[in-house]
């Protein structure tokens, strides 16, 4: 086999700057809408007492899902030994980290309480899947970090399978942690579930590999390259896969609760007759984010080429947001029964549809989050030798570059 | 040597800087308008008041002990201010010397700066 | 049995006295029981309550006013955002339409899942079973305000001012209804609302130790049939139902 080259991206001065700049200035107005909403409580979004995880919520929660799966091309190569997907590896360990963050600074600046940051850091219930996920997000950042640097470094890289694995079990452990967040409450008639957690875990490998398809398609053309076609098949066939089996779990998940008569009215609620939910759920999630992708992927016109996997990619990425937003503010929307069998009304909000409108605020405080794990990525494909020369068309070498370094 | 002679001067500037800028710093208003002692030494309240309020906070949430002497509520009936009723504000007592030191003042976010009777409508 | 037969008459005679009322609802027994102001709670005392919604009247909000002033929270115009410890629930059977009403809080459950989902721990059960918030380790986070199934908890969404005294509450913190614990830790031994509730003459709302078999709320609990909320959740509340 060749030998693995990475390196920087070549993109200099404007060409870097530029983009790097707007990022900058995203994630300053994210930034902003942080103060604000410190500074003059939470009324000022869209949340209330009925809803009280929001637009920021649905953001971060898929960066975080999204990060793990993000993994997915260097398990594949490490893990599993398809070598195919080795020069692909490192830059998929870092959009794997700086997504966390993004999708961690997203929750953190949400808090209630965010100068408490160092409260949560000392103090624990072990008991709460949410301090344990604390542990795996802390954990998944060195042990990637590890794998990197042995992927990086060539007397460490014949570790680089070990650590592959150690990161890729962590990474299943993590996600389904941050679904087990959800699947734990038995308050929520829409959660309730131990398939969250594996579901999520699903839902991960399909938002990872697509945003990461995006990321790294986007990266090469910032270097003025592109992927090969024979790379691009493969990426996309794992994608079609992946979205495939997303589909699957979102199918089980509810016909299981369809089939429990005391869930009759939630499911009724996110499937059929709660407004923008079960539009989201059915032309988000299942349509753009799952039946269209398959059929770009696997249509012959348009199975392998770049333009498609591309579209497939983008698709899948929007259908989990949609996801995210029916499964986050979907599940608050419905009240809590309290009383089982009778109608409540209050000046509490009980038994009633709760609205939920997002706020600006919260919408920069999100996309903030994302335009902080671009701007990581960014700086990232600049100072560290991530980007593979294999696998990518050579027939448009890029204008000014440095010297490629072999490993 | 020279640049042992460059710093030395600078020190000096520096420190005879600060010492005639001394006029200017605003002072904490340490005004004791009840008679009688604290519950603690001055010098162990100084150094430690934040110590006492943390292991004191533990003890009234998690096991239900009110008593003084080291109850915050306490604090704020001694300590507040004849004027304003309360231990914020400029010549807080506890603002004053916490805007002095740089430290931030959490606690009255949520405790109430003012004492109970105050509070109540009566009269301090 | 061997022993003093006159040890054996004082024992009974004191045991007697002890249980004889000092004033309605004090006996020596608990002023025996009650607590040393310096010392912590313990689990000899389960605080609870029993709501019997058959006095309820739909409309009536006694304790829900007298909760609001006894704790400090006031009405924004903001009803969406603006914290409640305690509602009336006005409920109809849907099976019939018979009407009927309750005021639902904290149920201060032995399992409480918010508990269970704190990550800092703030959220937490007192000894005495009291289920409270402690505000300077809440990071505001909202789960527990996720995982409760009785919506007890509300998120303080503005910055907040003349806070009672012996109330503590802030912005970017949980709360929800405390029993008024600086009420019991005082020895009033009655929570706001029960206290409203008994001065307006309605007496749906007793209040008491579950643990003391000879307090009114479990002589109570005893004749009336009872219920907890949600009780296939399996949380074991403090707060116990009749009439619904």
């Amino acid at each position: 086999m060749a030998t693995l080259v990475h390196r920087e991206l070549s993109a200099g001065a404007w060409r870097f700057y530029g983009p790097l700049l707007v990022l900058g200035g995203l994630v300053a107005a994210g930034f902003a809408a942080f103060l604000y909403m410190e500074i003059n409580g939470h009324h000022v979004t869209g949340m209330d007492n009925q809803m009280v995880w929001g637009l920021p919520h649905v953001f971060a929660v898929f960066l975080i899902v999204a990060a793990s799966g993000a993994l997915n091309v260097a398990s594949v190569a490490s893990v599993f030994g398809k070598l195919e997907y080795k020069p692909l590896a490192p830059l998929s360990g870092m959009v794997s980290l700086c997504v966390l963050a993004g999708g961690l600074a997203i929750l953190a600046a949400d808090l209630g309480r965010p100068d408490r940051l160092i409260v949560a850091m000392t103090h624990f219930n072990f008991k709460s899947i949410f301090a344990l996920n604390m542990f795996l997000y802390s954990g998944f950042f060195a042990i990637v970090g590890v794998y990197l640097w042995f992927m990086m470094e060539r007397r460490m890289s014949r570790y680089s399978s070990m650590a592959g694995l150690a990161a890729f079990i962590w990474r299943i452990v993590l996600t389904t942690g941050t679904g087990s967040i959800f699947g734990f409450l038995v308050a929520r008639e829409a959660y309730d579930s131990a398939l969250l957690g594996p579901t999520f875990v699903i839902y991960s490998f399909s938002y990872g590999t697509a945003l990461f398809l995006i990321v790294a398609l986007a990266a090469l053309r910032w270097d003025a390259r592109a992927l090969d076609g024979a790379q691009t098949a493969r990426l996309g066939r794992l994608l079609a896969i992946l979205t495939a089996a997303s589909l699957y779990m979102t199918a089980v998940f509810h016909l299981t609760k369809l089939y429990v008569t005391r869930y009759h009215g939630i499911e009724s609620f996110l499937l059929a007759e709660g407004g923008i939910y079960p539009l989201l759920f059915w032309v988000g999630q299942v349509g753009l984010g799952g039946v269209l992708p398959l059929a770009i992927l696997y249509a012959p016109r348009s199975r392998g080429t770049r333009a498609g996997v591309l579209a497939a990619a983008v698709l899948v990425v929007l259908g989990g947001l949609a996801q995210m937003y029916v499964t986050i503010i979907g599940a608050q929307a419905w009240p809590q029964p309290i009383f089982p069998g009778w109608q409540e009304s209050s000046r509490f909000f009980d038994g009633e549809i709760h609205a939920y409108a997002p706020s600006v605020p919260e919408l920069f405080l999100a996309l903030g989050g994302v335009a902080l794990a671009a701007a990581l990525v960014a700086v990232g494909v600049k100072v560290l030798p991530l980007l593979p020369e294999s696998c990518t068309d050579s027939s448009s070498p890029p204008p000014t570059s440095p010297p490629a370094r072999p490993r | 040597m020279k640049f042992l002679a460059a710093l030395l001067a600078f020190a000096a500037v520096l420190v005879a800087g600060l010492a005639l800028a001394a006029g200017r710093t605003a002072k904490p208003a340490v005004v004791i308008e009840r008679p009688g002692a604290c519950v603690e030494a001055t010098e162990v309240m100084r150094r430690d008041h934040m110590k006492l309020l943390m292991h004191q906070r533990d003890r009234t949430m998690r096991e239900g002990i009110r008593t003084k002497p080291h109850s915050l509520a306490g604090c704020v009936e001694c300590h507040a201010s004849r004027k304003t009723g309360s231990v914020l504000g400029e010549q807080g007592f506890c603002q004053s010397c916490h805007a002095y030191a740089g430290v931030t003042l959490d606690c009255f976010e949520c405790h109430a700066a003012k004492p109970r009777a105050q509070a109540a409508g009566a009269k301090p | 049995m061997s022993g003093n037969p006159r040890r054996g008459f004082l024992g009974t005679a004191a045991a007697a006295l002890a249980g004889v009322a000092l004033a309605p609802g004090i006996r020596l027994i608990e002023l025996a029981g009650a607590r040393a102001p310096g010392e912590p709670v313990t689990a000899k005392v389960r605080w609870g309550m029993l709501i019997d919604t058959n006095q309820c009247a739909t409309g009536c909000t006694d304790c829900v006013t007298a909760c609001n002033r006894e704790n400090g929270l006031q009405d924004t115009g903001r009803p969406r955002t603006d914290a409640q410890w305690i509602r009336k629930i006005e409920l109809k059977d849907l099976n019939g339409g018979r009407q009927h009403s309750a005021p639902v809080m904290c149920q201060h459950c032995a399992h409480p899942p918010c508990v269970d989902v704190c990550p800092t721990g703030a959220s937490f059960k007192r000894a005495d079973g009291i289920v409270l918030v402690d505000r300077h380790t809440c990071i505001g986070c909202r789960y527990c305000v996720m995982a409760c199934p009785y919506k007890a908890r509300s998120f303080v969404h503005e910055n907040l001012t003349d806070q009672k005294p012996d109330v503590p509450r802030g912005k970017g913190c949980v709360e929800g209804c405390t029993l008024c614990v600086q009420k019991i830790d005082r020895g009033d031994g009655i929570t706001a609302c029960a206290e409203a509730c008994t001065k307006a003459g309605h007496g749906a709302i007793t209040f008491g130790d579950l643990n003391d078999p000879q307090s009114a709320i479990a002589k109570r609990l005893r004749e009336l049939p009872n219920r907890a909320l949600r009780a296939d959740l399996r949380l074991d509340p403090g707060v116990r139902y009749a009439g619904v």
